[in-house]
């Protein structure tokens, strides 16, 4: 029972992973860019939440709907400024400039709220309660929400991707930019899109990060981004319901680890993430990119 | 819609699609050289040359893919030089460039969908492309990565047709494409023309070039050898303009002068 309840867990977890991953994911499928300032971003999305909550007392729960579009619009401006002007020197400059842009951020946030954890109190006994399954089986309603929001997410993004103009135009663009040209669109613009897009994804995987564990200005890079891109490259490199799987794999791998011996947990999900890199390169769904 | 004759051509007001005296580097490499040409409304201009003569260069700095060291491209008078090339298509000067360049990942219907995005308003609508290649509609969801190389271009050329251009920039339609496709491609331009359409093609194949172009421009290692009419030029001319010496043929290539010895 212990292992089935691992294992349950484990999927859900992979809900939350998945919504860390899925930005990541679209923004190097699109322009191939590795955001590895994206977990502190997701990081400044949860301080943005908890500000914004102590400050306005809306509903907990409610904060993403300022929160997503502050972050959409930060995206977009990232990208028409920092990352556009790295990628026009080379896909290669884009890692040292979002190092940089990761490095700032944290220490920007070490300066300005210290090195304190901050969590967001979502105080609703609906989501902070557990149900049970048989005698000793506990879901946490959390991570039932997280996992419903990660595939409403990806359900969404899929038919944005496949159905909406500059969905088309994002597809377009990602296959060859410069008959994207040719045909009117100006690329930068649509990138601008996609790291709106990805950042508003970013947003939300903070807002949960925060309710469902504490969020440190270092929690970015050592939790946010590392299972990030653990999940993107488990799940396979520029494939969105690969995040979810990725991100499945491995907090199933977590969970499981975490049972045969509490230390293990991240070990575990590293070994499988290894594994996939060495055995499976190209990610267990493959060629099957965004549609 | 008729080919002016070469001195009247310069009678018919402004050219629609002008490029000054240009100059293009490929870093180092002198890739054009002092060129200069007048499209005019309704006509057919081809550009005829060997391989690495330019051609393909001048159509791509045209549409804004390369930056002139010198030299300027105006549409209708007003000068392009400095717009991008998405600005360009949206003006008006689209390309359809060489190897088709379709978006792989997406449908026949979607690649025209980019294509009409930011087109202009026209006569040209999605279903009319349907119209003229009478198979595509019915193929409209599948990629275009499961098309054979003829009805690739045909998609390319509708994704630019859908954009309704001032003035069609064609690269090597004939690219890897058997003969007969070819012919068949060839054979949709005088729908296009209806429409009051400007064509300004780069081809490889002469014959078919001074077959279809009102009006030709023959480049030799990025200068012009050769400007006129079909009709004004011999084939000794054209053979020592492609070839830079009259009659001297480079090794490999045939030197008589009838029409079935051009290369391409």
């Amino acid at each position: 029972m212990a292992w089935v309840n691992a294992i349950i867990q484990g999927v859900l977890t992979g809900g939350l992973y998945a919504l860390f991953a899925c930005g990541l994911s679209l923004m190097f499928g699109v322009m191939k860019v590795v955001n590895l300032a994206h977990g502190d971003l997701a990081v400044v999305a949860g301080y943005i939440a908890i500000g914004i909550i102590a400050a306005t007392h809306v509903p907990v729960l409610w904060s993403f709907l300022i929160v997503v579009p502050v972050m959409a619009v930060l995206g977009y401006a990232l990208q028409r400024t920092l990352i556009q002007s790295a990628l026009d020197r080379g896909v290669l400059t884009t890692l040292i400039v979002t190092l940089g842009l990761s490095l700032v951020i944290e220490n920007g946030l070490l300066q300005f709220f210290t090195a304190n954890t901050r969590g967001i109190g979502v105080g609703l006994s609906l989501v902070q309660d557990s149900f049970s399954i048989g005698s000793q089986i506990q879901v946490a309603w959390l991570l039932v929400v997280f996992f419903a929001v990660a595939v409403a997410v990806l359900l969404g993004l899929q038919y944005f991707l496949s159905r909406s103009t500059y969905g088309r135009l994002i597809r377009a663009v990602a296959d060859d930019k410069e008959a994207a040209q040719l045909a009117g669109a100006d690329y930068r613009h649509v990138f601008g899109i996609a790291a709106a897009v990805a950042l508003a994804t970013v947003a939300l995987g903070g807002i949960a990060y925060g309710m469902y564990s504490d969020l440190d200005p270092t929690a970015g890079t050592d939790t946010i981004l590392l299972f990030a891109f653990a999940a993107v490259v488990i799940g396979g490199l520029g494939s969105l319901w690969g995040t979810l799987i990725g991100g499945i794999v491995l907090g199933v791998a977590q969970q499981i680890g975490a049972q045969i011996n509490i230390s293990d947990e991240l070990l575990a999900g590293f070994i499988v993430f290894l594994a996939v890199l060495v055995l499976r390169p190209e990610g267990l769904t493959a060629r099957r990119a965004q549609t | 819609m008729t080919a002016p004759v070469n001195g009247e051509r310069a009678g018919n007001g402004t050219p629609l699609l002008e490029v000054r005296d240009m100059a293009v580097y490929h870093g180092q490499l002198q890739a054009l050289d002092a060129i200069s040409l007048q499209v005019f409304p309704g006509e057919v201009y081809a550009i005829i040359g060997a391989n690495g003569a330019g051609k393909s260069t001048l159509l791509r700095t045209i549409a804004g893919l390369h930056q002139p060291a010198t030299g300027s491209v105006l549409l209708d008078g007003k000068d392009v030089t400095q717009l991008r090339p998405e600005l360009r298509a949206r003006q008006g000067i689209v390309l359809v460039p060489e190897g088709r360049r379709l978006f792989e990942s997406l449908s026949v219907r979607e690649n025209l969908q980019v294509g009409a995005t930011y087109g202009r308003q026209g006569p040209w609508t999605i279903e009319r492309v349907y119209k003229m290649f009478d198979w595509m509609g019915d193929r409209s969801n599948q990629r275009t990565s499961q098309l054979s190389g003829g009805e690739q271009q045909a998609v390319a050329i509708g994704r630019a047709l859908v954009a309704n251009p001032r003035v069609l920039l064609l690269d090597e339609l004939s690219l890897g494409l058997a003969p007969l496709v070819v012919q068949r491609i060839y054979g949709m331009l005088p729908q296009i023309l209806a429409t009051g359409m400007t064509v300004l093609l780069v081809e490889q194949d002469v014959s078919q070039a001074l077959r279809v172009a009102s009006h030709i421009q023959c480049l030799l290692e990025g200068r012009t050898t050769l400007e006129g009419r079909p009709a004004d030029v011999t084939a000794e001319q054209v053979e020592a303009a492609y070839f830079g010496l009259a009659g001297v043929a480079p090794a490999g290539q045939p030197a008589e002068g009838s029409d079935s010895s051009w290369p391409g």
